[in-house]
């Protein structure tokens, strides 16, 4: 049973490099909305036309796309899809716990299609998330973009398969708590945490060098050389060295900010984001220098030591400090209304409509670095859009219709009571949860290094 | 050497004369009181309409007239032209001031020991300076419950006013006994036990739960006829809740719980308010009949079973009113209460509407906690806990400009707006010269 399983997980990885060419796209011709572009302004009584999946023309009395719906938006707003550059919705699992560094795991592998989070986050206006990889570790797996396309039962289908590589990493309170407290091996402090760094970029730098011998020598005449042995774990910390993969870090303190900005320097790292940021505020003109920006929660705080010295205006600091600045959920509740998060940066700092709105598309895009297909509404890029009724910065706005490539996902007038795509069938009685089940999830799985805790912990991670 | 050095500098700069402590930047700005007059504001009094070119008296920490023309004599004048008047906000359940650090089980004060302890009192055990107060209440949220959890009678909840320096300055005046009614939900993916237990575990703790109030009761009796009892706080606490001194506050989520709750309550001369009732509008209909009013949320939540609508946690309070429940919303949180507004705005775009989910949050727990002659609108004679704001105060947008409590008015500070001003320029930038 097991070989099965096995076997048929092969067949599924297979699967994976087949089925990537074609995903649904749609046609479609949105008339009468109030565009909200993010990047060229707003557009009064404007139409949109999407064709293939793809957005054709934004302009006035545009006609149908052919064999393409024609959607009446008269007196709603149309955005870009919302973009969610922290989320562990659609993940099996979340925690590879076992080392400091887990670079060669891949949250692709864990990724399933059938989640109704998918759902409820495209009733959110959400239509690309980033599924990464927990905060166990310094050097944590390799995260997965997705594309909300609920309803496919391939994990490949609802991949962005032509966004760039990402990995998370972590500092502070959690990998300290997980390997020094938990496991009695480095790192237990914010020192550990920089040691970890330093030695696994060198020893990639020394793999990258033993392999740089190895090749260059191939050629040779009387070459003897047999080749190192292969290692994913050094491998991929080599190919962030080669700048091929976008760093995505968990953290809080402005110290451990500035640690990792200092690595980073000194290893020619530049491909790099961070993520939760708390105390990024206090060091907002650093991360505008070097980084690719920071991605923050809106208002989160006191839920723990390290987000102690938070402050609601975070975002407000970073963004007219010059960070690239998004706003994540990291929640499969907060997910459902980042339109709202983004929004609380008007009352915490007072943002413009398009420096919030930018904060849940175009700036998360830029992180994930996809900001050339999505994140705004312009011609030549892929038609995921919202429509709401009210003004999607307002706290009463409500998601209408939300669309992939240009296939409608959600639709309110078409919300039936139960969408889950996938029923156990072992599950004799539904189970009621009464405490948001799925909240809270960067150290999930990671229970069995906390027994002492009696699972209490799991309320308190992040 | 550098403690010693800093500790000597510290006792000198004790000593130093008065004069020399103006030197300090950043004087700090301590809540004030007097007269008020809150001139030409668009006033929403939620009892009694909203009044344009209104202006509200404030004296003796009560407001003390509500129109036009009134005059400004002795009163510190505030220009509202262009703002709005609203009666502060009031969340009906919370656990502000009960912890500082959630992680930190040092500065956890919520949830004692045992099953039965009702005598753990949330009031006495109040942080008056815990920071998340003073983050709260300059979102115009007055006024909270604050709620211990933890056991079956895990203590009695009070309600504050968000200003103060001791449980008698906070106190607002309302108390209620926790009762966590038995739970046949789980409490989250980790819990892993089967149907079969779980129902198991429910029917045990209502079995034991009549067990102890009928404990209660008999001690009540016994009191009643002036029997020398031994000392029994547990007891003492809860047969006020079966003699209807304090009223029972029944956490409830799950239908059938709310359901097998309905049932429980009846035949029982107590008063009862839920709270939560997550499924609220499966069985809003009889909670209706049964007459027991709900404060609900959090709003923003998930809903509690997959196959649910994405949208049931945001319809829930509209659903219950419109069955003819009374509803109150609340946030069910600690550090961020002041989400209360988006909550109660996402319960009105989904079915509330604006009026109704407004009062969720004013009057409606006000008459609920039996104090709504003194909380939940802008009326002479109540209580002045007031927000004057650019707007409607459960949109975003809008600016808080100042928060009356009890007749004081509040700093619009706290530590999120001081680290704002110290680091949107911070000094030094990038470069140190």
């Amino acid at each position: 049973m097991k070989k099965l399983n096995f076997i048929l997980a092969a067949l599924l990885g297979m699967g994976l490099n087949y089925s990537q060419a074609q995903t649904p796209k749609g046609s479609v011709l949105i008339k009468n909305a109030t565009v909200l572009t993010v990047t060229k302004g707003n557009l009064e009584n404007t139409d949109v036309l999407v064709q293939d999946g793809v957005i054709k023309q934004v302009g006035q009395n545009l006609s149908a796309p052919s064999g393409g719906q024609t959607i009446d938006a008269s007196g709603k707003f149309l955005m870009p899809g919302i973009i969610d550059a922290h989320s562990h919705v659609a993940l099996d699992v979340v925690n590879e716990a076992s080392s400091p560094i887990v670079a060669e795991v891949r949250m692709k592998d864990v990724v399933n299609p059938f989640e109704i989070g998918i759902y409820r986050a495209l009733a959110g206006g959400v239509t690309i998330s980033h599924a990464m990889h927990g905060s166990a570790n310094v050097v944590g797996g390799q995260n997965a973009t997705l594309k909300h396309r609920w309803g496919s039962d391939d994990p490949a289908e609802i991949i962005m398969q032509d966004a760039p590589r990402t990995i998370k990493f972590a500092l502070g309170e959690n990998p300290t708590r997980v390997h020094g407290r938990g496991n009695n091996i480095q790192p237990r402090t914010r020192m550990g945490v920089e040691a970890v760094l330093r030695n696994g970029f060198n020893e990639a730098l020394q793999y990258k060098k033993n392999w740089e011998s190895y090749n260059s020598a191939k050629g040779q005449k009387g070459n003897t050389m047999t080749p190192p042995a292969f290692n994913d774990r050094l491998q991929t910390l080599a190919d962030i060295l080669d700048g091929k993969i976008i760093i995505h870090c968990h953290s809080y303190r402005a110290d451990e900010i500035y640690m990792l900005i200092n690595v980073a320097k000194d290893f020619g790292i530049t491909k790099l984001v961070f993520q939760h940021t708390n105390e990024g505020f206090k060091v907002a003109p650093e991360i505008a220098e070097y980084t690719m920006g920071a991605s923050v929660f809106a208002d989160w705080w006191a839920y723990k030591m390290e987000v102690y010295y938070s402050t609601a205006f975070n975002a407000a600091i970073l963004q007219r400090n010059g960070v690239i600045t998004s706003i994540n959920s990291d929640s499969a509740e907060l997910i459902r209304h980042l339109y709202h998060e983004a929004a609380k940066t008007q009352r915490y700092g007072g943002l413009t409509d398009d420096e919030a709105l930018a904060m849940i598309t175009i700036n998360p895009a830029k992180q994930l670095g996809i900001d050339d297909k999505v994140g705004s509404i312009e011609v030549g890029k892929q038609a995921d859009l919202v429509i709401f009724e009210g003004h999607p910065l307002s706290s009463y706005a409500v998601p209408q219709m939300t669309f992939v490539d240009g296939v409608k996902y959600f639709d309110i007038k078409a919300d039936t009571d139960d969408q889950r795509q996938f029923v156990s069938a072992t599950e004799m009685v539904e189970p009621v949860y009464l405490h948001a089940e799925e909240d809270h999830q960067c150290l999930q799985d990671v229970d069995a290094y906390f027994e002492a805790f009696q699972g209490a912990f799991l309320e308190e991670t992040l | 050497m550098n403690r010693i050095l800093k500790t000597f500098c510290a006792s000198l700069l004790a000593l130093l004369p008065v004069a020399a402590m103006a030197q300090i930047d950043g004087e700090f700005v301590k809540p004030r009181t007097g007269k008020f007059l809150l001139q030409n504001a668009t006033v929403v009094t939620v009892t009694k309409g909203t009044l344009s070119n209104t202006s509200v008296l404030v004296e003796n920490g009560k407001i003390s007239q509500v129109g036009t023309g009134i005059s400004a004599d002795g009163a510190e004048v505030i220009d509202c032209t262009g703002m709005f008047i609203y009666p502060g906000m009031i969340d009906g359940g919370t656990r502000l001031g009960l912890v500082e650090v959630s992680s930190v089980p040092e500065t956890v004060d919520y949830a004692e020991l045992g099953n039965v302890t009702p005598n753990m009192q949330a009031l006495t055990t109040v942080n008056p300076n815990a920071e998340a107060i003073s983050v709260t209440r300059v979102s115009g949220v007055t006024t909270v419950l604050t709620v211990p959890t933890g056991g079956l009678f895990p203590g009695t909840a009070a309600l504050i006013n968000l200003n103060g320096y001791t449980p008698d300055q906070m106190y607002g005046g309302f108390k209620a006994i926790v009762m966590n009614f038995p739970s046949s939900g789980r409490r989250g993916r980790f819990d892993r036990r089967s149907e079969e237990d779980v129902k198991k575990d429910s029917e045990k703790a209502l079995k034991e739960a009549n067990e102890i109030w009928e404990n209660a009761k008999n001690y009540l009796t016994l009191k009643k006829a002036g029997a020398e009892l031994q000392y029994y706080p547990e007891m003492d606490q809860l047969s006020k809740a079966v003699s209807g001194e304090l009223p029972l506050l029944i956490v409830v989520d799950a239908a059938s719980d709310i359901q097998n709750a309905i049932k429980w309550v009846e035949g029982k001369d107590i008063k009862v308010i839920f709270s939560g009732v997550a499924e609220g509008w499966r069985v809003a209909d009889e909670i209706a009949k049964a007459g027991i009013p709900v404060i609900t949320g959090p709003v923003q939540e998930l809903p509690t079973r997959q196959s649910d609508r994405y949208d049931t946690p945001y319809a829930n309070a509209g659903k219950m009113a419109k069955a003819g429940v009374k509803v109150a919303i609340r946030t069910d949180e600690e550090e961020n209460v002041r989400n209360l507004p988006f909550h109660a705005a996402f319960a009105a775009a989904y079915g509330l509407g604006k009026e109704e989910a407004l009062k969720a949050i004013t009057i409606n727990p006000a008459e609920i906690f039996g104090i709504a002659d003194q909380y939940g609108s802008v009326e002479a004679g109540k209580r002045a806990n007031l927000i004057i704001s650019t707007g409607d105060p459960l949109e975003t947008k809008s600016q808080i400009i100042h928060v009356l409590i009890d007749g004081y008015m509040i700093p619009m500070s706290n530590r999120h707006i001081r680290l704002y001003q110290e680091f949107l320029e911070r000094s030094p930038g990038l470069k140190v010269n």
